[in-house]
């Protein structure tokens, strides 16, 4: 590891500038909610994302890090992916028990956002199981990062606790296997609106510049599993992006994590997906509380029904 | 305790049909279809049986029995037979579908009933037994005779040598001439010895010889022109296919691809001859029939309707009961789930119980509902234990895959007499207590079974630096070996799993001789790590297991490698012993 690797960069926002980032999050998942409460079976991916780029055109977005995505059915799990083409919006059709995601990261004043957001029409089992347990996800990261491991850790750990649940990592199959990818505020000047494969000519030039940089201190401005990710958490904003499958499902969050020099902490808990957890809750806590069997030490066979899956 | 039989007569195209009622008639139908040369009489112990709790209705098919008698061999044709089916069925439950089982000649023309469109609103579900669908043959051997694979060849000799009547049959005189001559008196005496069925008063019937020689006109009407010509016909109905696995006539691989026309199809199989699944296992056949009709009743009061899936539903229950060891990840897990996701109830155990019970819950999700234990397998009373517990709440398993296994790595001198009693006791005698355990209870049940070891491309190949491992695989491959031999009088199949290096978690449980702690968990990582790299996902040889269950596979090399070692084996294995002698950690 270089001896520059352990010299991180201060925390250099503002209250004022973090405040600017919650702001633009919040526009694009109330776009993003907009758009969940808008689509119906027989929308195809390509209408959705024409709708959430013009919703959010429409509440002042300038400029785009990467364009709207959005996945229905099994492509949410990004199931027989093999070429990035794919991940653009195709002509799937929404049907009734599909899950989608809708995927956008609008810039405003060159605050960008990153935001995922998972969701089904009508009754998926298999999703409401997967949604709830992204929770986990949200906390795990956050500790992980909270204790200054090595951010290749943090992933390793991610991958751990899916095998314990039972499910796929996702995220490998976005471009470089990342999990997350810093953000900045873009002071690019290349021209706003126009994107190459996807992603913004000013995201391009930006993250091309912040590539090298970090890469001469030793670090990278992508998550990921390699060696390139062997290092403490860079002080500033991060998009990290859980995006775990089982089966044909598919489910994701996206939103900013703060790294501060010696802290972490979620930009905002003010999200669709933490605001459904904390409603479970709730309603959870209502009932008894939940038996939980124990473990038999010895080797007889203890009968254990199997949990009821959550409706 | 025979329930009084109510006879009556149905007409349907221009011909009287003899029909025979039983039991409570507003409890769900269920009408038996009888094959050839049989009559409604073959039915007598399954029809007693399932008159306890259903409405059975049994008909003489035309030409046959009591029935009228078609003028020409266009009366044979499967259009008026399905015609007649129908006749039946809405005669006697004219407001409820009714639910179809059937035999031979009746399931070919079952099939035509079943296969026509709207016939969801009609029959309710179809057990068949011992005859395909014509059209579905006609598909089945074009793609076979298009694709002349060493395999399909196979195939397609084998069913030929079994289907020489049906050429006698269509020869001028020679079919009708045979029976006249002898083969009639005769048929008590084939039945008996070669179907191995107990001789008794009223069967066969007395009209054997006039039914038989009629019947031949349903194969030279019907053969040549459906085959010749096969149609596309798929159908909503659920069906129940009965594989009987001792059946002189109907080849098992005859169903291969079914699920193409049929989407809720349901695989059963049963250790039977042709005559004998119905003349001496009557009771199995109705509690088959009995198990599909109540989960296709409940469906159908749940929804409402039937003949659809939704894609979110998990899939319906299709009544086989599956054991996996070391269910709680990896091999096991990726078994259990794939098993649920068929439709198959499961039952997991692991040391770690809340991983079997995590793999019991995804399970429920796409699936039947599954349940998770905690078992040691190296503790043989422990496991059977479990199999008592196992049978006396869910039943007796028709599948179990015994998959739990540890991976550990050293040469002869180092690895420690403590490591070679834990590798032995987990690796084999965990799988020997499976098979003795699950397959005393397939035995004593009866109906078969499929027993599935999980060994490793190492019992085949030789490493010095893998002699405990290896050994104890060798072990259960050749252990799996002599109880195909066993078994197969039980209608029990075993097949060998040789997975090759498969990406989970048993490289972070692997064990290394005369090393420390640091290094072992170095080792582990570094292990983990190739395997990872290897990337060959758990799931992939979940499909090969299901698979091998469905086939009877013997020996299922998975990945590659387990392949290309496979066949090195055989080819030259002077040549993998000197590889044995690398240094391989």
């Amino acid at each position: 590891m270089p001896p520059t690797a352990t010299a991180n960069p201060a925390f250099r926002y503002t209250e004022r500038d973090l405040a600017r980032f919650r702001e633009t999050q919040q526009l694009a998942y109330h776009c993003a909610e907009e758009v969940a409460a808008w689509i119906e079976p027989g929308v195809t991916e390509r209408q959705a994302t024409a709708e959430l780029r013009r919703r959010l055109v429409a509440a002042g977005v300038q400029d785009f890090f990467h364009v709207p995505f959005a996945w229905f059915g099994d492509r949410t799990a990004f199931r027989h992916f093999h070429t990035p083409l794919q991940f653009f919006a195709g002509n799937r059709r929404l049907e009734e028990g599909m899950p989608y995601v809708l995927d956008c990261a609008p810039v405003v004043d060159g605050y960008t956002a990153d935001i995922g957001f998972g969701g089904k029409v009508g009754e998926n089992r298999v999703w409401d199981r997967l949604a709830a347990d992204l929770r986990v996800y949200r906390e795990l990261i956050l500790a992980e990062v909270r204790a200054r491991k090595p951010l290749d850790e943090v992933y390793a750990a991610v991958d751990a606790q899916l095998a314990a649940h039972g499910y796929d990592n996702r995220h490998q199959v976005y471009p470089g296997r990342v999990i997350g990818h810093q953000v900045t505020r873009t002071v690019a000047r290349g021209p706003a609106g126009v994107n190459v494969l996807g992603f913004g000519v000013r995201t391009l030039q930006t993250l091309g510049r912040e590539l090298i940089s970090e890469r001469l201190h030793g670090r990278s401005p992508l998550w990921a599993d390699g060696r390139s990710s062997r290092h403490a958490p860079t002080p500033g904003l991060w998009a990290v992006e859980p995006h775990i499958g089982f089966r044909g499902v598919g489910v994701k969050f996206e939103e900013l994590l703060v790294v501060t020099e010696d802290d972490a902490y979620w930009l905002d808990d003010d999200l669709p997906h933490v605001r459904r957890w904390t409603a479970t809750t709730e309603q959870a806590a209502v009932p008894t509380a939940e038996t939980t069997p124990t473990a038999e030490p010895t080797a007889t066979a203890e009968p254990t029904a199997a949990q009821e899956a959550t409706r | 305790m025979t329930t009084p039989t109510r006879r009556r007569t149905v007409h349907s195209g221009g011909l009287p049909l003899a029909v025979f009622e039983q039991g409570d008639p507003t409890a769900p139908t269920v009408l038996l279809v009888h094959g050839y040369p049989d009559t409604h009489a073959v039915w007598d112990d399954i029809a007693a049986d399932l008159a306890r709790d259903h409405h059975v209705v049994r008909y003489d098919v035309r030409g046959a029995g009591e029935s009228g008698v078609p003028a020409d061999r266009d009366g044979y044709r499967l259009e008026r037979l399905a015609e007649d089916l129908l006749a039946v069925a809405d005669a006697v439950s004219p407001d409820r579908p009714v639910h179809l089982l059937a035999h031979d000649w009746g399931s070919i023309q079952s099939w035509e009933a079943v296969t026509a469109p709207g016939a969801e609103h009609r029959i309710a579900s179809y057990t068949t037994m011992s005859g395909p669908s014509l059209d579905h043959m006609g598909f089945w051997l074009r793609h076979r005779l298009r694709r002349p694979t060493p395999r399909h060849l196979k195939q397609l000799l084998h069913q030929g040598l079994h289907s020489w009547y049906i050429t006698a049959f269509h020869l001028p005189y020679l079919g009708p001439g045979v029976w006249r001559l002898g083969l009639a008196r005769a048929w008590p005496r084939v039945l008996r010895d070669l179907e191995h069925v107990t001789p008794r008063a009223d069967h066969p019937q007395r009209s054997l010889r006039r039914d038989a020689i009629r019947g031949i006109e349903l194969y030279r009407a019907n053969f040549r022109p459906t085959m010749g010509s096969p149609r596309e016909r798929t159908t909503l109905v659920p069906v129940q296919l009965i594989t009987l696995t001792r059946d002189r006539y109907v080849g098992t691989y005859l169903s291969d691809g079914l699920e193409r026309w049929v989407p809720e199809l349901t695989r059963r199989t049963l250790h039977a001859g042709h005559w004998s699944a119905l003349l001496e296992k009557g009771a199995t056949v109705a509690g088959m029939v009995r198990e599909f009709t109540s989960r296709v009743e409940t469906a159908r009061t749940e929804t409402g309707h039937t003949g659809e899936t939704a894609a979110d539903r998990p899939a319906l229950d299709d009544g086989r009961l599956v054991v996996v060891t070391g269910g709680g990840s990896g091999i096991g897990r990726a078994t259990a789930l794939a098993f649920a996701e068929e439709g198959a109830r499961v039952v997991v155990c692991d040391l770690d119980l809340a991983a079997a019970e995590r793999t019991a819950e995804l399970a429920s999700l796409i699936g039947p509902p599954a349940h998770a234990y905690r078992v040691d397998v190296s503790d043989g009373a422990a496991v059977d234990g479990f199999a008592q517990t196992v049978a006396a709440e869910h039943g007796v398993p028709d599948v179990i895959v015994n998959n739990a296994g540890i991976g550990h790595s050293g040469t002869f001198l180092q690895t420690t007499e403590k490591e070679w009693q834990r590798v032995l006791d987990v690796n084999l005698w965990g799988v020997i207590h499976g098979c003795r355990a699950f397959g005393t209870l397939m035995a004593d049940r009866g109906q078969g079974g499929h027993i599935v070891n999980v060994s490793s491309a190492a019992a085949y190949l030789p490493s010095k630096a893998l002699t405990a491992y290896a050994t104890s695989k060798a072990a259960v491959f050749m252990l799996s070996d002599c109880l195909r031999a066993e078994f197969v009088g039980h209608g029990i199949g075993v097949s060998t799993i040789c997975p090759g290096i498969v990406n989970t978690n048993i490289t972070r449980t692997s064990t290394f001789s005369a090393t420390s702690a640091d290094e072992q968990a170095a080792k582990q990582a570094r292990a983990a790590k190739l395997y990872a790299r290897r990337g060959f996902p758990p799931e992939k040889v979940a499909t090969a297991i299901v698979s091998a269950v469905r086939t009877g596979k013997p020996v299922v090399p998975v990945t590659p490698e387990a392949k290309a070692a496979r066949f090195l084996s055989r080819l030259s294995p002077a040549l993998l012993r000197l590889a044995a002698r690398l240094n391989v950690t």
